[in-house]
């Protein structure tokens, strides 16, 4: 079986949400989609399942909150006891307006440093690593649809002119 | 257009009726003097004189302003006499007539703090609206009818409350100490801010507040209907000035107005974000409830136009909010807290020894139960959720301007009981009423505002 795909360029981002939906209406599989800038609502018209990194930010903040109430209790009140605001209970609870700020720091320094890293991880982008987009203009002005090709090639290239397309090229992926 | 539904004026009409013959009963049933105070803490200290012994020290460690005042100029004087020796039976009179001061205002204290808590609410929701018409936010003009609805509240809530003002000026009640001659003859701490806090300068004041925001609301309203009908978006612009006006004159009076209405019941303790603190209590409760009108006029058909991305951005902006309140509350409580100092402190002091469970019960409702239960993209969309969670943070926010006012007007002889249901019970109603009321007497769709399409067909 060829591992044939269809490249559909286009110049517009309200040509490409179009051209999106028909596609997705003619059950065409979309297999990617490489845009200059982000494009709003164009997840929903891929039909691309709902973003799970909300869930990972709110674990990752509890980790932070947990990691800051450890580690100022042993600092703070553990291995070295401190008078703080001269009121020397030396309990963590009592204390604890005190430590608010850095709970509240280190809550949010754990949810966004992790959910940048785990997301560049989901989307398997690491430093060095080369390029996939298909095509240099989709860094510049271009989007580029890509649609597996399956024994339709022909019909498929004439469904994507007349989406809008300003190219359209059929590449053997290997 | 929107019509009054029998059924809701009629609950409003009960409200107001349960309402008014609760706040009767508690001005009723409040002690006249000092004697019936003595049966009411023999009855409730089951008539053992160890026990009031015991009530009096303890009013006595944990005095809050009003008393600790009147204590300290008690020592002062009491020092510098010959005579040393004060009977106890001089200081048991005085108890009970502090305690009597306490039972008097707290019918008062109840039906102050309802009336200031919906005032404010619709004074929420002008700002709300004058920041959309500065913004030219494209998402919130269909909700502009909703917002005017409410605010049309704040003139009927200001004339009450204005009234409320003038009756404590002229001493029918004990709320604010620094309107009492005697008290700050003897108060060095009060008598230096007299120049401020003086009866006329300080109804002047709320003159002037309560005016300037009822023009607005006003003439805004008037613009944004007679907008409906024009050609050019000439009244739009006018709104636009007179929004941006508005909120200079806003930020300004509300400070001063917190000082004035909230904080001068504690008069010797001052707080330097404490306008900030009471704005952030009474905008959300604003945003709130807008979101519970919109729901309520949706859920009978109305506001047809009105998408769930409408609804989703008003409940992350209850979300936003409370966890802004939050910040307040925590920041005037925490440097208060690490610098100790006792003038700044007694007042946390009291709040958490007297009325711990309203004090932190108000944080859990403003604070951790809107976060656990809004920080869901998906519960921010689902109305019941929105309408729980909305309801819960009036009822915190309520609590909170109750834990704002009470410590320094009746102090330990709190209550939430009929009096203070009552109160909020009419307050209830009367908003009500006039707030559907004025929503069915215009279109709720501005239909005429530049950004009206795009409003209609916004989406998150």
């Amino acid at each position: 079986m060829s591992n044939k795909v269809i490249y559909a360029i286009y110049n517009d981002d309200d040509i490409l949400m179009d051209a999106v939906k028909k596609t997705r209406a003619a059950h065409h599989h979309i297999e990617e989609v490489f845009c200059p800038f982000p494009v709003h609502g164009l997840d929903k018209a891929m039909g691309i399942a709902p973003t799970r990194l909300a869930i990972c930010a709110f674990l990752y903040g509890c980790v932070g909150i947990s990691v800051a109430t450890a580690m100022m209790n042993y600092i703070m009140i553990q291995d070295w006891p401190q008078d703080i605001g001269g009121k020397p209970s030396f309990s963590y609870i009592e204390n604890m307006p005190a430590f608010v700020p850095i709970m509240f720091e280190l809550t949010v320094f754990f949810a966004a440093h992790l959910m940048v890293i785990t997301f560049y991880m989901r989307s398997k982008l690491w430093p060095f690593k080369e390029a996939e987009n298909p095509d240099v203009r989709t860094t510049d002005d271009h989007f580029l649809m890509e649609v597996a090709v399956h024994d339709n090639e022909e019909e498929l290239v004439s469904f994507f002119q007349n989406t809008g397309a300003v190219e359209v090229k059929v590449i053997d992926k290997h | 257009m929107y019509t009054f539904s029998s059924k809701l004026k009629t609950i409003s009409f009960v409200l107001m009726a349960i309402g008014l013959l609760g706040i009767g009963y508690g001005f009723y049933t409040a002690p006249k003097d000092i004697k019936e105070v003595e049966e009411i803490l023999a009855a409730d200290s089951h008539g053992t004189h160890a026990v009031q012994k015991e009530h009096g020290s303890s009013s006595e460690s944990n005095s809050h302003e009003a008393h600790g005042s009147t204590e300290e100029n008690h020592a002062e004087t009491n020092s510098s006499s010959p005579k040393h020796e004060v009977s106890s039976d001089d200081e048991h009179t005085e108890h009970l007539n502090h305690v009597l001061h306490q039972l008097q205002n707290k019918p008062w204290s109840a039906l102050y703090v309802a009336c200031i808590f919906f005032m404010l609410v619709s004074l929420g929701v002008l700002v709300f609206y004058a920041i959309q018409q500065v913004a030219q936010a494209g998402w919130s003009p269909v909700l502009f009818r909703v917002m005017q609805g409410i605010t049309s509240y704040l003139p009927v809530g200001a004339a009450i409350f204005f009234v409320l003002l003038i009756l404590c000026g002229l001493h029918f009640n004990h709320m604010f100490i620094w309107l009492d001659p005697e008290v700050v003859a003897t108060d060095k701490l009060i008598a230096n801010k007299t120049s401020f806090l003086n009866f006329p300068f300080w109804i002047v004041r709320a003159a002037i507040f309560l005016t300037g925001w009822c023009l607005y609301q006003f003439y805004s309203r008037k613009n944004c209907l007679a907008q409906d009908e024009a050609s050019d978006d000439l009244l739009y612009k006018k709104n636009f000035k007179l929004s941006a006006m508005f909120l200079v004159f806003f930020i300004v009076s509300e400070s001063i107005m917190s000082w004035d209405w909230i904080m001068s019941i504690d008069p010797h303790w001052f707080s330097t974000l404490f306008g900030w603190y009471v704005f952030a209590s009474f905008f959300v409760s604003g945003v709130t409830t807008i979101a519970l009108v919109t729901l309520y006029l949706k859920s009978r058909g109305y506001l047809e136009f009105v998408n769930n991305g409408h609804i989703h951005d008003l409940a992350k902006f209850m979300f936003g909010l409370s966890v802004f309140w939050t910040y307040l509350w925590f920041s005037q409580f925490m440097l208060i807290w690490y610098a100790n100092i006792p003038e700044e402190v007694t007042y946390f002091i009291t709040r958490i020894q007297l009325y711990n469970l309203p004090f932190f019960g108000a944080v859990v409702m403003n604070f951790l139960f809107p976060l656990l239960i809004l920080i869901n993209t998906d519960f921010k969309r689902i109305s019941w959720v929105i309408v729980m969670a909305g309801v819960i943070i009036l009822m915190g926010h309520y609590l909170d301007f109750f834990n704002m006012i009470m410590p320094g007007t009746v102090g330990d002889s709190w209550f939430i009981g009929v009096s203070e249901i009552a109160s909020i019970l009419f307050f209830l109603g009367l908003f009500i009423y006039v707030v559907f009321t004025a929503l069915s007497k215009s279109p709720l769709l501005a239909k005429r505002n530049p950004f009206i399409e795009e409003s209609k067909h916004f989406h998150y």
